[in-house]
């Protein structure tokens, strides 16, 4: 019983700078790094390393005292060389130095009987442990699952719709294994089904096509089509009391291998891409990679900011910092520190808009033109005026603005009548970028998340 | 530029906090970014890109949907001069562009000074940004005026209008009520005398011929239906002996009506110019079609219903005639519209523009004591545009609360 959704809604951002696919020889990154901050709502890490500590890959590095069994483990083996604090000694990234040759923790491996007959509390032990875990994330509030909760349904988005995202399929090359490895864990969380979502209008790659037992479903559409969160709400929304757990397909085919091969495998396939990049294209690294050596070389111009994760929902970091945890794609985007003469009614066709209020001309280019944005805010902050705008751009039966108005107000009931429950950050993130009055509504939907939790 | 920014960039510090002129930030601020966009850049979480858009360009596609209103104007408002003492010239001539220039423009200069300055104070005072709302409110309080408006009537009702009708609220987009209509509100309660009555031709100085009646199609179709004869025949009876300035139609005629050569307001004597407005503001994106289609059929509706009933002479309207008569299409187009004022719903604008539509000719036929009845449909349905909101929201919230499971 597959479910087809075609979406209207919703607005594509196509930037120039796409990955070629094809995966670059490059000597790989040397460093790579944990940052406690890339999981949302941990709020207290302890930190199981000291600099100089020699780790393996899958020894644990940290866990977050309100979930003490869940452990984030190291990507590579190699040496400690850098626990990174900030105020107040902060955590925020532990620094990693490779070896050239990965030496792994092991774990128990099984063969696909066993892994048929193993129980729900032998997967957990063997996932928490194995640093797989924070693959899931629950809804509501898009933290890490907690191990002991059933989730009535669970959801995988096997496409991304985020400008210049990485390509899902491409990515796990080869991992058809895993995948369906990962699935029969999975299945032992939930009596619900488990959901598949594809592109309606793409080709299901090999690595989905195969797994049985699931549902399969098709979206089509513009971004955030394939959102996650979108897709619940079209096939089995979160009311007040349901839990629901997604999954990346990555996170997914990482679960399968520490069952199939007994190793906390976190090599991943990551693009980068972006205007700024001389030869976007795929590398093959660890999670958390350090930037810097797939950069070198590799850049146009200067001025230049990067991204762990896409243009929407991504984070600025450094040029010696390092992908996030659940990051498969560096975007590489001009910096906007310009001020321009009369900018705020100069026609503009060379920015992108979803508007076409006066001069605002680039709806004339046709939907293929690829556009190189910078990081400007093209505008300044102001009150909520123009309204029906992030309607459009939002496939989902809630009223965004009614919604933000809620949570400035701190008014829990209406938060949770208008859809708090339902959405986590990148589910708004298109209208961040259309808001005439620049709001951060990730930020505040953020906020409006941690009330509920805490409220 | 660069040069000129730098000079700017070097000014900044003595307006941020510690520095000599801190309490003027927000002046700086403003002065500042109308110059240039600011260089400022998305923060490290979240989108990283921006649209293109912002709530300034928002505005000024609203004047800019305005002008052919406020040219129309100007151009009529020295036409009516000319018609009206006897010297009918061609509509576009450089004597009505003169004579109506030398009218409106001081209009629309007080209108924006005395709005900018009272912003200014409260964002001094109030340590807001300038709201640039009063690049609209500016230009529309100008269009809905008659041309013989007291020069410092024009600032006071400005003054209250920004003040009361959205500032004791916290600014633009806060506000409750549409700030221009506010105004117009104003000055109807506070001065009939200089926005009622034989107020529409500038005169002057110079004395009408007796041939010419200043008086608005609506008080006119009022009149008329006071004594019994149809609202056509009225209508067709006045200034009978003067011509449209464009076609072979009759002064009061609907044609005429519709392209606007008739005293009454500023800018909103043409329904045409209102329209090409209204196509601006539509493939813009700006105004809510919804609202402006869905006002235009109020109306309609309306009109119809009393054709039906027709009990008297007004009733027997042609419902058509409403849509060109008065500054329905002007106050629909660009008073119903305001987002801020306006129902936030899809769903209830189409509610909020509809009753706007119908209330204008129900208090055209049934109530003539306020003839411009546009003016008062919109202030009201501004006041219930929160409550139609609430019950599309409502209805939004028990779907989902249907499938909660705790």
């Amino acid at each position: 019983m597959s479910k087809i959704v075609k979406l209207k809604k919703g607005f594509d951002i196509n930037l120039a700078g796409k990955a070629q696919k094809k995966i670059a020889n490059t000597p790989p990154s040397d460093t790579f790094a944990i940052k406690p901050t890339d999981f949302v709502g941990m709020t207290r890490p302890k930190l199981l390393v000291a600099e100089g500590d020699v780790v393996k890959a899958g020894t644990p590095v940290l866990y977050d005292k309100m979930q003490e069994n869940v452990m984030v483990c190291s990507p590579v083996s190699g040496e400690v060389v850098e626990v990174k604090r900030g105020a107040k000694r902060k955590l925020l990234e532990i620094k990693i130095l490779a070896d050239k040759e990965i030496q792994y923790e092991t774990f128990q491996t099984y063969n696909v009987s066993d892994i048929k007959s193993l129980s729900r509390e032998e997967a957990t032990a063997q996932m928490v442990k194995g640093g797989v875990w924070p693959n899931i994330i629950q809804r509501p509030y898009g933290v890490i699952a907690k191990e002991e909760e059933t989730p009535k349904s669970i959801f995988i988005s096997a496409f991304d719709t985020h400008p210049l995202a990485a390509d899902v399929a491409f990515t796990l090359k080869g991992e058809e294994e895993a995948f369906k490895t990962g699935i029969e864990i999975l299945k032992k969380f939930t009596e619900g089904t488990i959901h598949i979502n594809h592109d309606l209008n793409g080709e299901v790659s090999s690595v989905f096509s195969g797994v049985e037992g699931v549902q399969h479903n098709k979206f089509s559409g513009p971004h955030p089509a394939g959102n996650v969160g979108v897709q619940i709400h079209h096939v089995d929304p979160i009311g007040k009391g349901d839990l629901v757990w997604t999954v990346t397909p990555y996170g997914v085919a990482q679960i399968g291998k520490l069952f199939n091969k007994g190793v906390y495998d976190a090599s991943r396939v990551v693009a980068v891409a972006g205007s700024e990049v001389s030869e976007p294209q795929y590398y093959k690294t660890y999670t958390g990679a350090c930037v810097n050596k797939i950069v070198e070389g590799n850049l146009k111009s200067e001025n230049v900011r990067f991204i762990s994760g896409n243009a929407l929902t991504g984070e600025k970091i450094e040029k010696d910092g390092a992908l996030g945890y659940y990051s498969n794609l560096l975007s590489v985007l001009p910096e906007g520190d310009h001020a321009d003469f009369l900018g705020w009614i100069m026609p503009k066709k060379e920015v992108l808009s979803f508007h076409r209020a006066w001069g605002l001309f680039s709806f004339l280019n046709g939907k293929n033109k690829e556009y190189v944005l910078d990081t400007n805010t093209n505008g300044e902050p102001r009150a909520f005026v123009e309204t029906g705008v992030f309607e459009k751009v939002t496939p989902m039966d809630i009223y965004p603005v009614y919604l933000l108005k809620a949570i400035l107000a701190e008014d829990y009931d209406n938060m949770e009548a208008l859809g708090i429950y339902e959405v986590i950050e990148e589910d708004l993130a298109l209208c961040e970028y259309v808001d005439v009055s620049k709001h951060d509504v990730q930020q505040m939907v953020r906020n409006g998340i941690e009330l509920m939790q805490n409220g | 530029m660069k040069f000129l920014h730098n000079i700017l960039e070097k000014q900044k510090p003595m307006f941020e906090k510690g520095g000599k002129l801190e309490k003027f930030y927000y002046l700086f601020e403003a002065g500042e970014t109308f110059m240039f966009s600011p260089a400022s850049t998305a923060g490290n979480k979240g989108a990283q890109i921006r649209d293109a858009v912002d709530l300034k360009r928002m505005m000024m596609t609203v004047v800019i949907a305005m002008i052919p209103c406020l040219i129309w104007g100007i151009f009529n408002v020295g036409y009516q001069h000319h018609v009206a003492i006897g010297e009918q010239t061609s509509f576009f001539s450089v004597d009505n562009l003169l004579f109506g220039a030398r009218w409106v423009l001081p209009i629309v200069l007080v209108a924006y000074a005395a709005g900018g300055i009272i912003e200014a104070v409260f964002a001094v005072v109030r340590k807001h940004p300038i709201n640039e709302g009063f690049l609209v409110t500016g230009m529309l309080i100008p269009l809905i005026v008659p041309p013989t408006i007291p020069l410092w009537q024009v600032a006071l009702a400005t003054i209250f209008g920004v003040v009361v009708g959205k500032e004791i609220f916290g600014g633009t987009g806060m506000n409750v009520l549409n700030v221009a209509m506010t105004a117009r509100a104003f000055l109807y309660f506070a001065y009939p005398s200089q926005i009622s009555g034989e107020v529409w031709t500038q005169l002057a100085g110079e004395t009408p011929i007796d041939a010419y009646s200043g008086a608005t199609a609506l008080s006119v179709a009022y009149d008329s239906s006071n004594v019994g004869n149809a609202v056509t025949a009225g209508l067709a009876n006045v200034n009978s002996a003067l011509a449209a300035p464009f076609g072979d139609f009759s002064f009061f005629s609907f044609e005429n009506m519709l392209i606007g050569g008739i005293p009454g307001s500023i800018g909103e004597t043409s329904t045409l110019m209102a329209l090409l407005g209204a196509i601006i503001l539509v493939v813009t994106g700006v105004g809510s079609w919804k609202i402006i289609v869905s006002a235009f059929a109020g109306a309609f509706l309306m009109g119809t219903v009393f054709n039906m009933v027709g009990a008297n002479e007004f009733m027997n309207v042609p419902a058509q005639y409403h849509l060109v008569m008065g500054g329905l299409a002007f106050g629909a187009v660009f008073m119903a519209t305001d987002p801020v004022s306006a129902s936030q719903t899809e769903t209830g604008k189409w509610i909020y523009g509809l009753l706007i539509g119908a209330l204008t000719v129900l208090i055209r036929v049934v109530n003539p004591a306020y003839p411009e009845g546009i003016m008062l449909a919109v202030l009201l349905m501004n006041v219930f545009a929160p409550l139609i909101d609430f019950y599309v929201v409502q209805a939004n919230k028990k779907r989902r609360l249907a499938r909660a499971t705790v």
